[in-house]
């Protein structure tokens, strides 16, 4: 539920491609599949290979000068006007919405507007500048989706991975309870106080469980780790992919192949 | 962890509160409850307008808040109200035993006031060898079974109808019964005739209305109505935040304030107090007392960013929404204002060395920020504070009371080292390589994460591998 | 000590700098609030009926038998009225041999006693209602004291539905209230209530139990 009115661009022919960290190291999957969703639409995708992290993980430790120093590098890397895609609500929302904090009053204050003002979760980017048209070309399938906090709260996007779901006629979409509650995950906060993000957790995978479905998607990868690898300890069927991962194979084309 | 002397034993307290069932199932269920009546009651609201203006109008108040309280103190002089100032809690307590004392009181009466929670005044007026006696029905329970508040909008929600029950029949003797309408008209009774003989009425304040000289109080039992109103000396109690410059302003923060707290268009009663009993009225108190206290408030001022604390209006919003505290309830926070708002008020208040765990322990979800009826950024706020804590900004240096206790010895070299890892992008490639190459490798315990959790296995090819391979193997194509 | 302490805070507060202006108040969400004389009327009884409160629809020529007839529906047998209350010489009138109407015409100390334990029902006037949350305004006066509408199990309340206005800040604007407030000044809405026991709602915790309002129509639309 964000205030400000987003602006979309019209459809471009080139962007930029963030992988974040955390899909670079445990789901490059989900980053191949951001790359041929967006180079189906017709978009020629940068993948700038001098990229590391946007620097949240210092930045919500409270460690500033680290997170600027490692996010500083990342104001390097895309000096075309293309827009930046993230796929993930939470480290977009770190540079579209924490970058212009953390540089206030630098000499990187404007670069760091800019880069924050064309930075989009991808996802949205998909729905809402590509205006995609997704054909399903798999079985029958119930999943659940968690949208992450940052994707619903700090992103307002709560509706756009339901509406891609949606354009997928061979799957139903259920609601677990609570669905707008945290998983529990919160990046440091899971190690610093584990009890309370465990119970967060616990209860998450026991919401989605009671859906029915054995498969939920979501499109932040640390709800991902955080929530699958619960299910997993508990030794629940429950199972987790990224969206885009999940869309992407749907909707590919040789799919019957695999 | 930092063991701080005197600190908040916040992680005790949240095991303790995990292992009871009981108390996890009372807070889901209220705080679902809670949650579903406010998003009701806005339904026909423009609700982020409405925000904005509650925010704008905080905000217009805290501007001038200096003015906005010489000109509260004058008209409530000019009204016939008692005004007096304390810069902390010791001096209120000490003033207001002072009024109770010159007063020859024996028995005071309460209406809800947090502020006096903050400063322990039931506390200090014991050792004067006053009784002070809560008379609102949940602060009256938990009064009753020597606790604190656990929610500061209903102060008792972490106990069931049947410890309640337990609790009246023990202490006065009240049949036991499962009914809370027996259980609330017992409560009635007993109270009636404590009502007719106190000495003294204290109750705290919700808007001090500047221009005017009003005191308003919101409720819905009346038990704060008749604290004002029987005992022939009231005493209002409030942080210097709470002043306002005009009943104008007043409107959209009472139309935030019932409907993000339980989802009431209003409360059954709004109160409003400009002066002692005229000589011509036949009821009201003869003396009216103001007691404004800072008490820390001050200093949370100077702060551009974290003033933004002072617009709470105490609505309890953001704890009925917030995940942590659902699950842990007010007590685990050890501190007067539990929950998103205790996070971010009670280091300011207290300093970080006394709640060293208060800011960390917070998914930033931002569940709390979004339903604020005055768009306190709390997330935001604690991000600043984790920051304080670790003195982790050498641009903005850290000036909170206590900062820099999360420092610690090893944690800077850590986080010097992530730095240096991730500004250097061959030496990240090479890193995550590394960690593709010998997944095997990854330890399967990882903390506390691993006690819920499966520990995370790096994928056998990082992105930027794939990536790479992909553009090879097409060029020739 | 305290003047210093008055003088130490506002040092303090005042060492505060400010590098903006604070954002303006826009209150058009609020003023937008309106309704048609049929709606208000309907949104009032709607928010008051639904926290137990009880909307009695009359007319000036039927008030005094509405009220006699909710009273005598009751029981009530001691009436608390203000001094010099307009329905004093109607209700006397009108009513039968075992209603007895008491006057609030002493200070509180020579019968506070009477008051908390014997007087069942108050009738007071008001000086509004709002439409917007269903609440009535009252000023108590020294004719009409403060504890007429909190102390008695019953509270029954005349309101002309003319002086019925859509928001607070409506009131608080058009009647000047930040020229002048009373001692005491009230919005009531419903009877008291609480919900600290396990959130059970609970009407009547230590004020009335029962709100009766009597909305008087000249128009006689009341039906």
């Amino acid at each position: 539920m964000t205030d400000s009115i987003k602006m979309y661009p019209p459809k471009p022919d080139r962007v930029y491609l963030f992988g974040t960290c955390l899909i670079d190291i445990f789901y490059p999957e989900a980053g191949l599949a951001a790359l041929s969703l967006l180079e189906r639409e017709g978009i020629d995708v940068h993948f700038p290979d001098d990229q590391t992290c946007c620097g949240q993980p210092a930045y919500t430790s409270g460690r500033m000068d680290e997170a600027r120093d490692v996010a500083r590098r990342q104001l390097d890397l895309f000096p075309e006007p293309w827009p930046i895609l993230v796929p993930s609500g939470s480290c977009g929302g770190m540079i579209a919405k924490h970058y212009p904090h953390l540089f206030e009053g630098t000499d990187d204050a404007a670069r760091a507007e800019d880069i924050a003002a064309r930075t989009f979760e991808l996802t949205d980017f998909l729905l809402n500048v590509c205006h995609v048209r997704l054909e399903d070309k798999g079985e029958p399938v119930q999943v659940a989706m968690h949208t992450s906090c940052s994707a619903r709260r700090e992103m307002g996007l709560a509706e756009v991975g339901p509406q891609l779901l949606g354009q997928l006629s061979g799957v139903t979409l259920k609601e677990q309870a609570h669905a707008a509650e945290c998983c529990g995950f919160g990046g440091s906060f899971a190690v610093r106080h584990p009890e309370v993000s465990g119970a967060m957790v616990q209860d998450k995978v026991a919401a989605l469980s009671e859906t029915g479905v054995q498969h939920f998607v979501t499109s932040d990868c640390g709800c991902l780790m955080n929530i699958d690898g619960c299910a997993q300890k508990q030794g629940a069927k429950l199972r987790g992919e990224h969206l885009l991962s999940f869309l992407w194979q749907r909707t590919r084309e040789d799919r019957t192949h695999d | 962890m930092t063991d701080t002397h005197g600190a908040v034993p916040f992680h005790p307290n949240v095991r303790t509160a995990l292992d009871n069932p009981q108390i996890r199932g009372n807070f889901r269920r209220a705080m679902d409850g809670l949650m579903d009546k406010r998003r009701l009651a806005f339904d026909d609201w423009e609700l982020d307008k409405l925000r904005t203006l509650g925010s704008a109008v905080r905000l217009n108040a805290l501007h001038h808040l200096p003015e906005l309280l010489e000109q509260l103190d004058t008209r409530c002089r000019a009204n016939g109200i008692q005004v007096h100032w304390a810069r902390d809690g010791d001096e209120a307590c000490a003033l207001i035993t002072d009024i109770c004392r010159r007063r020859n009181a024996r028995s005071v009466i309460k209406g809800k006031s947090m502020v006096s929670e903050e400063m322990e005044l039931n506390h200090h007026l014991e050792q004067a060898d006053i009784e002070a006696l809560e008379s609102d029905l949940g602060e009256y329970i938990v009064q009753m079974a020597e606790e604190t508040p656990s929610h500061i909008i209903m102060p008792a929600i972490h106990k069931n109808t049947r410890e309640i029950s337990d609790l009246m029949h023990d202490k006065t003797g009240t049949e036991p019964s499962l009914d809370a309408r027996y259980l609330t008209a017992s409560a009635r009774a007993q109270l009636r005739e404590r009502f007719m003989n106190a000495d003294v009425g204290i109750s705290g304040v919700n808007f001090a209305v500047a221009d005017s000289g009003t005191l308003c109080l919101v409720e819905n039992e009346g038990n704060g109505r008749l604290t004002t109103t029987v005992p022939p000396c009231h005493i209002a109690v409030t942080g210097i935040e709470k002043v306002v410059p005009s009943l104008d302003d007043v409107a959209p923060l009472l139309a935030l304030l019932t409907r993000s707290a339980t989802g009431q268009p209003i409360t059954t009663y709004f109160n409003m107090i400009s002066g002692p009993r005229q000589p011509d009225e036949q009821d009201g108190p003869e003396e009216v007392h103001l007691v404004l206290v800072d008490n820390g408030r001050s200093e949370v001022y100077q702060d551009e960013e974290l003033a933004e604390t002072l617009k709470c209006i105490r609505c309890g919003a953001c704890m009925n929404h917030c995940p942590v505290y659902t699950r842990v309830g007010g007590h685990a926070y050890g501190t007067t204002y539990p929950g998103p708002i205790g996070k971010i008020l009670m280091p300011q208040l207290m300093g970080l060395d006394q709640t060293p765990d208060f800011p960390s322990a917070s998914s930033l979800c931002g569940a709390c920020g979004e339903v604020c009826p005055v768009r306190i950024p709390i997330p935001q706020l604690l991000v600043r504070l984790r920051q304080e804590s670790v003195d982790g900004d050498s641009l903005h240096p850290a000036h909170v009371k206590g900062h820099g206790v999360k420092r610690g010895r090893l944690e800077p070299w850590i986080w010097r080292g992530w730095a240096w890892m991730h500004r250097s992008p061959a030496l990240y490639r090479l890193g995550t390589a590394l960690a593709a190459r010998f997944r095997r490798l990854t330890p399967s315990r990882l903390g506390g994460w691993t006690d819920y959790r499966r520990a995370p296995r790096p994928a056998a090819t990082t992105l930027h591998q794939a990536i790479k391979a992909r553009r090879t193997h097409r060029r020739p194509s | 000590m305290s003047s210093t302490a008055k003088a130490d805070i506002l040092a303090r507060l005042r060492q505060r700098t400010h590098t903006s202006p604070p954002p303006e108040r826009d209150f058009s969400v609020l003023e937008a609030r309106q309704w048609t004389p049929a709606e208000r009327i309907e949104r009032f009884r709607q928010h008051l009926e639904s926290v137990q409160g009880e909307v009695i629809r009359t007319t000036e020529s039927e008030l005094n038998q509405a009220i006699l007839d909710r009273l005598s529906r009751s029981h009530v047998r001691r009436l608390l009225l203000g001094r010099n209350s307009p329905f004093q010489a109607g209700l006397a009138a009108a009513k039968s041999g075992d209603l007895e109407l008491h006057v609030y015409d002493q200070p509180i100390e020579t019968w506070q006693s009477e008051l908390f334990n014997e007087i069942e029902a108050a009738l007071t006037t008001t000086l509004g209602g709002i439409a917007e949350t269903g609440s009535l305004i009252l000023w108590p006066t020294p004719d009409e004291p403060r504890l007429m509408s909190l102390v008695p199990p019953m509270h029954l309340a005349v309101l002309r539905v003319d002086q019925l206005h859509d928001t607070l800040l409506q009131v608080v604007r058009e009647q000047r209230w930040s020229q002048g407030m009373p001692t005491n000044a009230l919005l009531i809405s419903g009877p008291s209530k609480t919900a600290d026991i396990e959130q059970t709602l609970v009407f009547g915790a230590h004020g009335p139990r029962e709100l009766v309002v009597f909305l008087v129509d000249e128009s006689g639309s009341g039906a």
